[in-house]
């Protein structure tokens, strides 16, 4: 790649210390993430992909190591500038889709952009927009529940694009839904990588799907292995 | 929610109408007493080498505090009258003195007599440290200012007896009978005095009683009853001669109504309390059942502050409608409250319910529910603040 990397990071230590005892759940992983790039994280459970995705998204800090985002070191950053950055550059899709049942797909897919200070009109416009590319611009009025869960999967998808983030960061997006849902998930987000330039980091335990990223990344006990 | 913002508005209402009723009743005793027996008492001289003043200066005013001894030298009466009312005409505060001359006697109606306690007054004098004119029932005062044998009567007395204005009336004891005309009845509201006292001329007292001193004593009005302690200690000091305020005199009245008007504001906040502790419950739990929105939202961009705010606005704005329900509910009930009837005769006489409007029932009152749903919002408001998203998040999955 001739691009700088989107997102460094070196060493990064993780453990949980619980009363005496700690556990050390990442020793020294560093990761290069480029824009344009889909890349999938496998590994058994409990080797800590989603703890690194935590790390990565902001959501929580390494013991030590470095992690810099568009070469600025986001580790020295506040709460407050990291919950920016999280709006502005981020976006996160979770194995459980985590709309809000009380609001509508629209306003669920708005949310970010509200947040962002961008007026209603314009919020739900780009919400009609995003939809759109998903393939659900018919349901928008519809509340969560009343979708299927490949459907909620692609509702969370268009909450985590709305604020045209730099980076998505997906954990075992199609670990709840079947074989075809799971292959349009994934056929959406590469598409997103290669057609608005987003570095995208998937983890799965579908190798079937993990092997047709750009980039694979095998970790084991903490570990990146290959 | 709607219980705790009820509670909020009831308790801040209660608040309001409690403190108006035992604050109007203790408002109205003090008015009947300051109208009946006068802000100061100067009686008997005393000779006390050892008492001690001591000064006091609070916010640059300077207080007189005076303490007698157990031993000190008690001269029954007021000698010189005229030297003390020469002295008291220094006291700018004072607006009203009047020399009364106390005794006992015997009233003799036509069945059967009744002892009274009598009081000698110059009626201008005593008309400028007490309300007895209007505590007047029947009967004319200036009737009694011309004539120097006629009598006032407590109303209960004229019951008992049963007096009628103009009726001829015989005192006893003393140094001998005198020959009395009613001229009026009146009713301070305080029944120790109504079926006691009677009011006679001074110089009718003197003959009557034969000294001229023992007995004796100055009755004051102030301008500011409230400086009635300072200044009772200052002319103690002065004119040596004991000064009691009506605070000390009525101290055990004014107690009453203090815990009274205490113990009624503790109890109506607990109303508050527990209204504070329904909102904290319900915030509590909501924060708890929003914990994973609150963690999703926090991962998509949304502030700590963003997180408490949703809490603090809604208790905001239960404290807001609070304030303003219960302020005006209050508001209306105290008017209501002031147009019942009760009949009270005892230490002071009303026909209705005496309230106090008083703007600092209504500012202790909200500030004490804004106390309680301040806290009650914060902690929970706080806790979501504190929400950590992986955590949350990683149990979640
Ligand atoms: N609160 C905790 N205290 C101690 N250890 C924990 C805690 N939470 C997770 N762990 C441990 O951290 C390790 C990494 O967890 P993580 O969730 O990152 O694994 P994972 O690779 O995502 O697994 P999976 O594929 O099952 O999701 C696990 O071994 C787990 O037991
Ligand atoms: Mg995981």
């Amino acid at each position: 790649m001739k691009h700088p990397p989107l997102l460094q990071a070196k060493n990064l230590k993780y453990s949980f210390n619980e009363t005496g005892t700690s556990t050390h759940v990442l020793n020294d992983v560093s990761i290069e993430l480029f824009p344009g790039e889909i890349t999938s994280i496998v590994g058994p459970s409990g080797c800590g992909k989603s703890t690194l995705l935590y790390l990565l998204g902001l959501l929580d800090r390494p013991d030590s190591g470095e992690i810099s985002l568009n070469e600025k070191d986001v580790l020295k950053c506040d709460d407050k500038k990291r919950t920016i950055l999280r709006n502005h550059k981020l976006g996160f899709v979770f194995q459980f889709h985590f709309l809000i049942k009380e609001l509508s797909v629209l306003d669920n897919v708005a949310l970010p952009m509200r947040k962002a200070g961008k007026s209603k009109t314009a919020s739900y416009e780009k919400a009609r927009d995003v939809l759109g590319k998903l393939g659900l611009l018919d349901k928008s009025n519809r509340f969560p529940h009343k979708l299927s869960g490949g459907e909620q999967q692609r509702v969370a998808i268009a909450r985590a694009i709305i604020n045209s983030p730099s980076l998505i960061l997906a954990d075992e997006p199609t670990g709840n839904l079947d074989t075809e849902n799971s292959k349009k998930v994934h056929s959406v987000l590469s598409k997103l990588a290669i057609e608005e330039n987003i570095s995208v980091l998937i983890v799965t335990h579908n190798l079937e799907l993990a092997q047709s990223c750009d980039r694979v990344i095998k970790m084991r006990d903490g570990r990146i292995i290959e | 929610m709607a219980m705790s913002l009820i509670g909020i508005v009831l308790g801040i209402a209660f608040f309001v109408i409690t403190q108006a009723q035992t604050s109007g009743f203790e408002a109205f005793f003090i008015r009947t007493i300051l109208g009946t027996n006068g802000a100061i008492k100067i009686s008997d001289r005393f000779q006390d080498m050892d008492g001690t003043v001591s000064k006091v200066s609070k916010d640059g005013n300077f207080q007189f505090f005076f303490r007698s001894r157990e031993e000190a030298q008690y001269t029954e009466g007021i000698r010189f009258p005229d030297e003390i009312r020469n002295a008291l005409a220094s006291y700018q505060d004072i607006t009203g003195i009047s020399e009364v001359l106390e005794g006992t006697a015997e009233l003799a109606g036509s069945s059967r007599s009744f002892p009274v306690i009598f009081q000698g007054i110059r009626y201008h004098d005593h008309s400028q440290v007490s309300e007895l004119n209007n505590q007047l029932i029947a009967g004319a005062i200036v009737d009694f200012a011309k004539d120097p044998m006629s009598i006032l009567v407590g109303n209960r007395i004229a019951e008992r007896l049963m007096l009628k204005i103009g009726d001829r009336i015989v005192m006893k004891g003393g140094t001998g009978t005198l020959q009395l005309r009613i001229a009026g009845v009146f009713e301070t509201g305080v029944s120790q005095i109504d079926k006691k006292r009677i009011y006679i001329h001074l110089s009718t007292a003197r003959q009557f009683k034969g000294e001229r001193f023992a007995g004796s004593f100055f009755q004051l009005a102030l301008d500011n009853p409230d400086k009635a302690p300072e200044l009772a200690a200052q002319i103690q000091y002065h004119l040596g001669h004991r000064s009691v305020s009506w605070q000390e005199r009525e101290k055990v009245w004014l107690d009453v109504f203090k815990a009274l008007r205490i113990s009624s504001a503790i109890t109506v906040s607990s109303i508050l309390l527990l209204s504070g502790l329904g909102i904290f419950n319900v915030f509590a739990i909501m924060v708890i059942e929003k914990t994973r929105d609150i963690a999703i939202l926090r991962s998509m961009g949304f502030s700590r502050f963003d997180a408490s705010a949703v809490f603090l606005w809604q208790g905001l704005i239960i404290l807001f409608l609070g304030v303003l329900l219960g302020s005006f509910f209050g508001f209306l009930s105290t008017y209501f409250i002031s147009e019942i009837p009760l009949r009270i005769r005892g230490i002071f006489s009303t026909d209705s319910f005496v309230v106090n409007w008083d703007v600092f029932h209504y500012l202790w009152a909200i500030s004490l529910a804004s106390v309680f749903v301040v806290i009650a919002t914060w902690v929970p408001a706080r806790r979501a603040g504190k929400i950590q998203p992986a955590k949350i998040i990683r149990e979640t999955l």
